[in-house]
């Protein structure tokens, strides 16, 4: 690791431990808690599809199986209140990432916009078994989760501000592996071209399935805390087609491929999308004004603001260099 | 028996307003490589379209495809210019797949902002009639859909292999280089299509509203269908969807009867995904590189 990466870890870290203590008042977490939520989806959404090149619009599928997975276990396990479901986020998300492999492994035999259309039909399917496996889900009328009552009113938000902030630091660990190990390499060689890769002898099965058992490990953790957090559940909100297009809409906003790009996304993003929930009311006016800043980012800033950060960068260093050498005399 | 005939007899009839949806989703993936997510608003849109039309001046449904169509195609080509052509480079399939699902949202919007958020239906006098044929019933206005549905694919497929037009859209599906090389206007013939292929969901839409309730919400059950039956057709055919779509119906309808309609979806998904196991291009789809 460098140290200047170092040192943005180290900063990005304090921030985000800090933030809760200094600014206490509730809605400021409660908005603490969306931002860093929607972070760690957009930051697993970019391990599977920002590295591989493949376009999953599922992944709030997964997000919905661990809301529900952490729904039901409780329904059914005294796993006690208080901080005691925190410990089994890790068995939520191994489990639900164990059993979304079968499908991976049909959907990706497909490719590029096929495979994006099959991710998106999973969305559909999952929403369709929460509202049909009523014995279960309850269907359409929803699970209710005991609310902790250990936390305390005025710090309530923040054992759940730590527990995601807590899922997007391992996702940014795994990317930052990920990027820096052999599996990196396997992926990007895969989104490069993938027939050249498997012609080369790499496993690209294997690679692609790894990424993908990641990433949903880190979205049904994600699902489980956000359970946990509203303390009801029901179809529509856990498996919603506005929450796959957020992450995916930050991640693009702040960079694909990049390590910190979904995190600044989810930055800029999440605050701005509250406030616009706040001034246009929970209907259309939202809507509206959602597309609206989504087709402006996608036309106006298709690679992100990283990527084109990057850009202006390296253009600058350039420009002074080329100054110097003419400066300097033949 | 008796009634898993009927329930395919229904389910031709609905499949073939499907079909005709996803000929417009299917013929401009084919040309542009875009698929577009709004392709299931569009047909609410032009519902709601039908639906002003028959509840202020009277209009009956299957006469005011005339008006909407034309009204679509317009508003396709603009969507085009302004949204989609911008779209440039390597990246350009995935960001059109977000750019019309932005627009997918935007339509819903404005929908609900103007028609609220209650269900809505296009009753026309003759809702209720339905004919007897053989035992088995047959509503009338599925059946005028169905034929209306029809004869709009054959005149399609007329337009792609008869005219000059088609053969220019049919050369740039096959290879858009040499086809621009030939003389083709790729940038006429990507726009004009694509109002093409909005004209298809404004057709099917304004009859979809006399079948079906609809409300600003239903485009996203209306376009999971499309999807998995483009997909399940294979990317690009015009015959694979039209074989997909009636697929989807026949299946939802049967089990609809046999077992319960609220797995009727689901059943079809599971055909589907079970159906890529063995054929990942679908029916009558080219297999793709990656990316």
């Amino acid at each position: 690791m460098t140290s200047a990466g170092l040192a943005r870890a180290a900063a990005f870290l304090a921030v985000g431990i800090a933030f809760p203590f200094v600014f206490p008042a509730a809605w400021l977490v409660n908005i603490g808690v969306l931002t860093l939520m929607y972070a760690a989806l957009a930051t697993s959404w970019n391990l599977f599809s920002g590295y591989t090149g493949y376009v999953t619009l599922g992944q709030v599928a997964f997000f919905g199986l661990g809301a529900y997975t952490e729904a039901i276990v409780f329904e059914h396990v005294a796993i006690g209140s208080g901080y005691n479901p925190f410990y089994v986020l890790p068995l939520i998300g191994t489990g639900v990432a164990l059993a979304s492999l079968p499908v991976a492994w049909i959907a990706l035999r497909t490719r590029a916009m096929t495979f994006a259309i099959v991710t998106l039909t999973l969305l559909f399917i999952v929403q369709q078994l929460a509202f049909n496996l009523h014995s279960v889900t309850h269907g359409s009328s929803g699970l209710m989760l005991p609310t902790p009552t250990t936390f305390g009113v005025d710090t309530y938000d923040q054992p759940f501000y730590f527990a995601m902030l807590g899922i997007l630091c391992v996702a940014l660990l795994l990317c930052f592996g990920i990027l820096r190990s052999k599996l990196g390499l396997m992926l990007l060689a895969v989104r490069e071209d993938e027939e050249k890769a498997r012609g080369l002898g790499i496993r690209v099965t294997g690679a692609k399935l790894t990424a993908w058992w990641l990433h949903v490990f880190v979205t049904a953790m994600v699902g489980a805390v956000w359970a946990y957090y509203l303390t009801f559940i029901y179809p529509e909100s856990s498996v919603d087609p506005l929450v796959m297009i957020g992450a995916v809409l930050m991640t693009f906003l702040g960079g694909r491929g990049t390590l910190w790009g979904p995190v600044i996304g989810a930055l800029v993003l999440v605050p701005a999308q509250q406030y616009m929930l706040i001034h246009l009311g929970g209907g259309e006016g939202y809507l509206i004004g959602y597309a609206a800043v989504f087709v402006v980012v996608l036309l106006l800033m298709p690679r992100g603001i990283l990527p084109s950060l990057r850009d202006v960068v390296l253009r600058t260093r350039e420009r002074r260099r080329t100054r110097r050498m003419e400066a300097r005399p033949a | 028996m008796h009634n898993v005939v009927q329930a395919v007899i229904l389910g031709v009839l609905i499949g073939g307003v499907y079909a005709l949806m996803a000929s417009g989703l299917t013929l401009v993936f084919g040309i542009m490589r875009v698929i577009n997510v709004a392709q299931g608003a569009l047909v609410i849109l032009a519902a709601y379209l039908s639906y002003a039309l028959f509840s202020h001046l009277h209009v009956d449904p299957f006469l005011s495809v005339l008006v909407v169509t034309p009204v679509m195609f317009v508003l396709g080509v603009l969507v085009q210019l302004v949204f989609v052509r911008s779209l440039r480079g390597r990246d350009s399939e995935e960001l059109s797949l977000l750019v019309t699902w932005a627009l997918a949202l935007g339509i819903e919007g404005v929908l609900s902002l103007v028609f609220k958020t209650t269900y809505r239906a296009t009753l026309p006098s003759y809702a209720d009639k339905t004919w007897t044929v053989l035992g088995y019933q047959v509503e009338f206005v599925r059946l005028m859909a169905f034929i209306l549905s029809g004869v709009l694919l054959v005149l399609l497929s007329l337009l792609l292999t008869r005219t000059k037009f088609g053969r220019a859209v049919r050369a740039t599906v096959q290879n858009p280089t040499a086809a621009t090389l030939l003389g083709v206007d790729a940038n006429r013939v990507q726009t004009l299509s694509f109002g093409l292929g909005v004209s298809m969901a404004a057709a099917a839409g304004a009859v979809y509203g006399v079948i079906y309730p609809f409300n600003p919400g239903s485009h996203y059950d209306l376009i999971s269908r499309l999807l998995s039956i483009v997909v399940l057709g294979g990317l690009g055919s015009l015959g694979g969807a039209v074989i997909a779509a009636l697929v989807m119906g026949v299946t939802e309808a049967v089990v609809a009867v046999e077992w319960k309609p609220t797995w009727a979806s689901f059943t079809y998904f599971v055909v589907l995904i079970a159906f890529l196991i063995v054929r990942p291009q679908g029916i009558f789809g080219v297999k793709e590189r990656a990316l």
